[in-house]
This record gives structure tokens, C-alpha cells and sequence, in this order.
């Protein structure tokens, strides 16, 4: 004798139960929440190190920094002036779910917030499944990577609102060309918004920092637009 | 490798199913994974068999159905299967499609063996030995 017992349930559906919890919280204080992805080293903490070397004098921004071993990337981030850094070390895990954020959420005044940053785990797979209730996913890749990454990669890519291109001060030094590894992008995510910076040189941050603030502004007014496919 | 805890989360959803019926045991596990899903099938299967053996679920079958990813046009609302992660629509050739299929990471349904009416005959036989 067997039965088949139907159940339609999603794996993952208690961390999207979590995350939307995480969401709830933000929403209510119109706060904006990125969740930074990338390879290891493609400049994640340089940009939050850079971003808040620029607007942490205006804003109150609060950061949550994964790390699989150490505290160095949040120590980096504190130094530079994060209001509020909450760092969260995975153990080996190669991913933060939302479970391990509203952990460290818990006494973030969100009134008093305008900008939550996540710097997820150096990994282009494993953290595109777990929701950790942000806005939109913001992926980096840096010149140093294939320019061949969005199409190895396409679940992440294809759940980012937006591409940071990182370390253009380094282009010609390999064969990455930055006319590729956009159109690769946009094949995975045609509405993908795009920057080219380097968190060395300075370059191209006036547009990213134009852009944040261009996001923050939507969220406060309730116009954010979802990415399609954001989740 | 988040497939150890995807296969962890399946197991934990199953046994709590698999509790409200005592005496059954699970034959097969129905899995929808989403072309999309960044799931690796392998290291999903490997770790599923890593975490069940020795319980239970050691003899448990994980039936894997791979959704292929569909999208529809938000300009001319023409629906498509994707074929190589190239998400443009073929009749208009708007880059601006929502997938409507592809991501998924579901538990269809878990197929249960009943292993049939508890034999009454061996409890009287343990009543006259009282
Ligand atoms: N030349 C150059 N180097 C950069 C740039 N941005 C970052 N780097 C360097 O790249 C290395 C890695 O940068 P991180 O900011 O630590 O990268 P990450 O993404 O936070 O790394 P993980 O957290 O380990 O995944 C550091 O040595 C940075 O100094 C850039 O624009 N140009
Ligand atoms: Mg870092
Ligand atoms: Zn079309």
C-alpha cells in the first residue's frame, strides 16, 4: 500500500518567512536594503569602505558584514565609519540566510536609519536561493574576473537589480573588456542597471553615489520598482 | 555547497509529515527544481544520502523533476522556454521578460508505504497468554 501525499511546499519557505519579516521591519521605516554579492576579493568592502567614507557624515548607514572566518571585513567597515556594523561569521558556511541577519538586527533603530548594506559571503551561487529581505541584490565583478562570469553564473545575475563593474583602473592589464562582460550581463538580465568604478581611483563613483541616493529617494516616496526577478 | 543545508531543510519537512502518520515510511521524495535554481542535482543527491544514512530515511528516494524556465514578454506578452540563459523575447526582441517558471525549489509530495493493517490476531494471542 502507498500513498501519495501532496505537499507544493517550498524548501526554503522558512527563511522567506524570515526575510519577509526582515522586509516588514525595513518597509515600515522606508528604509533602503542592498545585498551585496560578488566572488571573494571583487571589492565589496572596498566599495562600502569608500561609500561610507562619502555619505557617512550625512547618512546613518548600517552595515551587516558576512564573513565565513574573521571580523576583518567588519572591523574595515567600522574604520571607515559605519554608524552601526553588525558583523555575522558563518563558519565555514558559504552563504548568510535570513535567519542569521534578523539575529544581528535586533537593536538597529530603523527610525534612525536610512540605508542598510549587506555584504553576503564571497560566493556567486549559494547565496542567490536564501531572500534576506532586501530590496535588490547588487552583484560585483571586477576586471580582474572572465568577463564571462554573468553567463556562468545566471541565477545570480539574473536576480541583481544592478551590476557594479569594480577595479576598471586595472583594464588592458588582461583580456576582460568592459563591452563584453555588459553584454553578457544583459543577455542574463536585460533591465540590469550598470556601474563602472574603481574603489581605487575614485572613478565612477559620482554615478554610484548618485544612484544610491536616486534609490534611498524611491524607497522614502514609496516608487521603488521591484526587478522582475528579483526573488 | 548550500546544498548540505537545502537537503537538511527537505529532510526536516518531511519528517514532520512523515510523524503524523506512524507505522508508514517514505518511499520517494518528489522534488521540482527550477533550471534556475542554482541547485547542483549531484551535490544535492550526495548530500541527501550523506544526512539520511543510518535513519530512517536511508532507503528514501529523492525523484528530481527539472522545471525548465519559461518567460513572458512584458512588452507583446509572448510566453518562451529559454534555452541557454539568453532571456530575450523571440517575437519582439524585448530584453524585458519576467520568468514565470525556473526557480522553483519545491517538495512536490512524498510518497508514502503503508505497511498495512496492524496484525490483530498476535494481540489476542498475547491476551490468552495473560
Ligand atoms: N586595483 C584595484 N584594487 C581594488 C579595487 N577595489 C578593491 N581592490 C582590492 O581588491 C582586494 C579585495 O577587495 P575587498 O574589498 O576586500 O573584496 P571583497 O569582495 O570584500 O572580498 P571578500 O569579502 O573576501 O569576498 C583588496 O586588496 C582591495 O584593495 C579597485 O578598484 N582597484
Ligand atoms: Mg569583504
Ligand atoms: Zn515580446
Amino acid at each position: 500500500m502507498t500513498e501519495q501525499i501532496p505537499l507544493q511546499k517550498k524548501v526554503l519557505s522558512e527563511n522567506d518567512r524570515l526575510a519577509a519579516e526582515i522586509r516588514g521591519r525595513l518597509d515600515a521605516h522606508k528604509v533602503l536594503a542592498l545585498n551585496l554579492v560578488s566572488s571573494p576579493g571583487s571589492g565589496k568592502t572596498s566599495l562600502l569602505e569608500r561609500t561610507l567614507a562619502e555619505l557617512g557624515s550625512k547618512l546613518n548607514i548600517a552595515v551587516v558584514a558576512g564573513d565565513v572566518q574573521t571580523e576583518n571585513d567588519a572591523n574595515r567597515i567600522s574604520r571607515a565609519g559605519g554608524t552601526v556594523v553588525k558583523p555575522i561569521i558563518t563558519n565555514g558556511k558559504c552563504h548568510l540566510d535570513a535567519r542569521m541577519v534578523l539575529d544581528v538586527l535586533g537593536d538597529i533603530d530603523f527610525a534612525a536609519t536610512n540605508l542598510l548594506v549587506i555584504e553576503n559571503v564571497g560566493n556567486l551561487v549559494c547565496p542567490s536561493s536564501y531572500d534576506l529581505g532586501e530590496d535588490m541584490k547588487v552583484v560585483l565583478i571586477s576586471t580582474t574576473e572572465g568577463d564571462d562570469k554573468p553567463l556562468k553564473y545566471p541565477g545570480m545575475f539574473r536576480r541583481s537589480s544592478a551590476m557594479v563593474v569594480n577595479k576598471i583602473d586595472l583594464l588592458g592589464l588582461s583580456d576582460f573588456e568592459l563591452a563584453r562582460v555588459k553584454e553578457n550581463a544583459l543577455q542574463i538580465n536585460g533591465t540590469l542597471i550598470i556601474h563602472e568604478l574603481s574603489c581605487r581611483t575614485g572613478q565612477g563613483l559620482d554615478r554610484w553615489y548618485a544612484w544610491l541616493s536616486d534609490m534611498m529617494a524611491a524607497k522614502k516616496s514609496g516608487k521603488l520598482v521591484q526587478h522582475v526577478d528579483s526573488r | 555547497m548550500h546544498e548540505l543545508s537545502i537537503a537538511q531543510s527537505i529532510v526536516d519537512t518531511v519528517l514532520a509529515v512523515a510523524a503524523e502518520r506512524p507505522g508508514s515510511s517514505v518511499a520517494t521524495i518528489h522534488l521540482k527544481i527550477g533550471a534556475l535554481s542554482d541547485i547542483a542535482r549531484d551535490a544535492l543527491e550526495f548530500g541527501f544520502e550523506a544526512i539520511t544514512r543510518g535513519t530512517e530515511l536511508e532507503e528514501t528516494l529523492l525523484e528530481i523533476e527539472i522545471v525548465p524556465i519559461i518567460a513572458c514578454c512584458e512588452r507583446c506578452h509572448t510566453e518562451f522556454e529559454i534555452h541557454e540563459y539568453s532571456f530575450q523575447c523571440p517575437d519582439c526582441g524585448s530584453r524585458d521578460v519576467a520568468m514565470t517558471q525556473g526557480a522553483e525549489l519545491d517538495i512536490d509530495s512524498i510518497t508514502l508505504t503503508d505497511p498495512g493493517p496492524t496484525p490483530i490476531c498476535n494481540r489476542e494471542s498475547t491476551h490468552t497468554h495473560d
